[in-house]
């Protein structure tokens, strides 16, 4: 017989490869799916990983669809750390786009547009973050399944603006309306579509680990998370911490939607994110809920994502492939990560 | 004239609540017994699609409805089963766990559509199920042909709803469900396996949620789009909540928001009303956001839910 024993202490290396190992069985568990598809493994891969890394535009396509994940990742890393279940990163992000494409839309100078539409997109989706923990701390109730109906409360709300009052008078198509051209976020390398919220992600993801790993709150973040009770001898106020975790968590997954209106789409539609708030869990899961590791892993999942777009053209395997390769590494990674507080021990006939 | 006009609009009404109804029934039966052994199944969504687009494809390769069916329910469980070795066998957390099923699933169901249906313009469709009269029954005006001119799945929802109460409260392996779901300590105790009960109402749970899938894809639409699910699976979470984790409850949640949803429709169809529809489809999540915040006072979820049991921990 084999059985699960707790450990006491993790060797630092865990960190770095755990996540390499779940990726690396991940891919192994799907190349079945592409060998069934009729194509070869090792061809079908080299053309994800050229077309998603192979050359400096590649990159920049990478970076792009990385740059919302890298803010959800961020959004459910924190959350998680002080144990606030938030599965809401979706809603939070498309709060924070719907808001931002309304000052966005208001014609003033450019700089001052941006500044808002980040403002207000973070606002938003910080609003909508705070419910579910208000109602956790004041009535008890589950944040898991609050959160995640919220999502489609948000969603439905969007869509009743495209399709009503927001709807675009010019093509007719259930899409907002553009934003002013002086809003767009400015691109940084000239012929490809690198803007400026790329560059916030990619700095954000250090003062989110500085945040939580050297400053007072996230103190008391990590507290809550690890033991509730200690945090409240020590003369934490738990329920404050879990509502400001909250607010930064939605602002975060917000300025996904900030990102996203105002770098990629320039106005919102009903499929402005493709699940990048559920995506936000996978990130944050390979990385261990460290805000650093969340820049490789959306990094590796928005790679996986273009990529899969060019090894489906190449190939014939449909593009399809990258979402199972996310939900597999998910579970490969919580898999994984159960060697961190267990060890596989044999034990005798009876024990 | 208009006394047949009513008459049509209230049997078609009746008939559109019913068959909306039918799955969101067999999907909150599904996560209720999942939620009453102590599992909370975040992935019923994708274990919905996954299962329909299998049935779908039995259904379609084989040319036999019953065959999908079967199918879908295979499909289900399996999942099911998947879902509870990673939250029950590994004591894992059922949430993210949940969403990972969901992603995978899902991932899954949209690669082998393609893999097997190749990209068309028009989705393949299927000679889905037909409408099966009771005799007698469905002679009664109105009621009749709204009720008893149903799919043969809409009578087993009508069956599965007294079953699954019958087998919740009335047998011993309900009994150790609701023991599992509400302490397992207690259960191991007096000799339950908590483990064995756990794996088995998920994947009953999943063979429901299976059969869900099923009545989407081969009674509903008769055929697979990357749509045919659309949140079906997070309204039978609400569902479950608003039902209080009762069968009887549950069922009437899930005909309380298909009334909502037809008359929806009906109004979109009519272009009367100037709410938007979408105010409608956002209210089953309202109303149990809120919900839980008035039960929460006393507690009817099923204590044990969302932790993890180990045996050797105490």
């Amino acid at each position: 017989m084999f059985r699960l024993e707790a450990r006491t202490s993790t060797p630092a290396w865990f960190n770095l490869a755990l996540p390499l190992i779940a990726i690396a069985a991940t891919l192994i568990l799907c190349s079945g799916l592409i060998a069934v598809a009729g194509a070869g493994v090792v061809e079908a891969y080299g053309v994800m990983l050229s077309a998603s890394l192979g050359d400096s535009y590649a990159i920049t396509e990478t970076l792009v669809r990385a740059a919302p994940m890298i803010f959800t990742g961020l959004a459910v890393a924190i959350a998680f750390r002080a144990k606030f279940w938030n599965i809401g990163a979706e809603g939070q992000l498309l709060a924070g786009a719907v808001a931002s494409c309304f000052v966005g839309a208001i014609p003033m100078p450019g700089y001052l547009a941006m500044l808002l539409m980040a403002l207000v997109g973070a606002a938003a989706g910080a609003l909508v973050a705070l419910v579910p923990a208000t109602l956790r701390v004041k009535f008890k109730v589950d944040d898991v399944v609050s959160s995640l109906l919220l999502n489609s409360v948000i969603y439905y709300a969007l869509m009743a603006l495209i399709e009503g009052p927001w709807k675009d008078t010019f093509s007719g198509y259930p899409i907002s309306p553009p934003i002013e051209d002086s809003a767009n976020f400015p691109v940084l390398v000239e012929g490809t579509r690198l803007h400026l919220g790329v560059i916030v992600a990619l700095v954000a993801a250090p003062l989110c680990w500085f945040l939580i790993a050297r400053t007072t709150l996230g103190f008391r973040i990590r507290v809550t998370g690890e033991n509730p009770e200690a945090a409240r001898y020590g003369g934490i106020n738990v329920r404050r911490v879990l509502l400001s975790t909250a607010l930064l968590s939605g602002a975060l997954a917000g300025l996904a939607g900030v990102g996203e209106v105002g770098g990629v789409h320039f106005q919102v539609m009903s499929d402005i994110s493709p699940g990048y708030g559920y995506s936000g869990i996978v990130v944050a899961m390979l990385a261990r809920l460290n805000p650093l590791g969340v820049v490789p892993a959306a990094i590796f999942l928005a790679a996986v994502m273009t990529g899969a777009e060019a090894m489906s053209r190449a190939t014939g395997v449909p593009a399809f492939l990258s979402d199972v390769i996310q939900g597999t590494a998910l579970l490969a990674m919580l898999v994984a990560l159960l060697f961190t507080a267990y060890r596989v021990r044999r034990v005798g006939a009876l024990s | 004239m208009s006394a047949v006009f009513e008459q049509i609009f209230q049997v078609g009404f009746l008939a559109a609540i019913i068959r909306i109804a039918t799955p969101l029934a067999f999907a909150t039966l599904g996560e209720m017994f999942s939620e009453r052994a102590g599992v909370l199944n975040l992935g019923i969504e994708g274990i919905m699609l996954l299962s329909a687009m299998a049935g779908f494809t039995a259904a379609s390769l084989s040319g036999s409805l019953w065959l999908g069916v079967l199918a879908a329910v295979l499909t289900g469980a399996l999942m099911g089963a998947l879902h509870a070795l990673f939250t029950v066998a590994l004591g894992l957390s059922q949430h993210v766990c949940g969403i990972g099923v969901t992603l995978f699933c899902s991932g899954l169901a949209y690669f082998l559509y393609r893999l097997i249906f190749g990209q068309q313009s028009v989705p393949p469709s299927i000679d889905g199920f037909k409408p099966v009269p009771i005799p007698l029954l469905s002679n009664i005006p109105v009621l009749g042909p709204a009720v008893f001119n149903q799919f043969a799945l809409v009578y087993l929802a009508v069956v599965a709803v007294p079953l699954a109460a019958f087998v919740l409260y009335r047998t011993p392996w309900g009994l150790s469900v609701r023991m599992v779901g509400e302490n397992p300590r207690a259960a191991d105790s007096a000799g339950v396996s908590v483990i064995a009960t756990r794996f088995q109402a998920v994947i009953l749970g999943g063979a429901l949620m299976g059969l869900a899938g099923a009545f989407l894809t081969m009674a509903q639409f008769n055929a697979f789009t990357f749509g045919v699910v659309s949140g079906r699976g997070w309204v039978a979470i609400a569902l479950v909540v608003f039902g209080r984790w009762d069968p009887w409850r549950s069922a009437g949640a899930a005909l309380l928001f298909a009334f909502v949803d037809a008359l929806q429709l009906r109004m979109q169809a009519s272009g009367l009303g100037h709410i938007p529809y979408e105010a409608f489809l956002m209210l089953p999540f309202i109303f149990t956001i809120v919900a839980m915040a008035f039960m929460s006072r006393n507690a009817v979820a099923p204590s044990a839910l969302l932790k993890p049991f180990r045996r050797e921990e105490r």
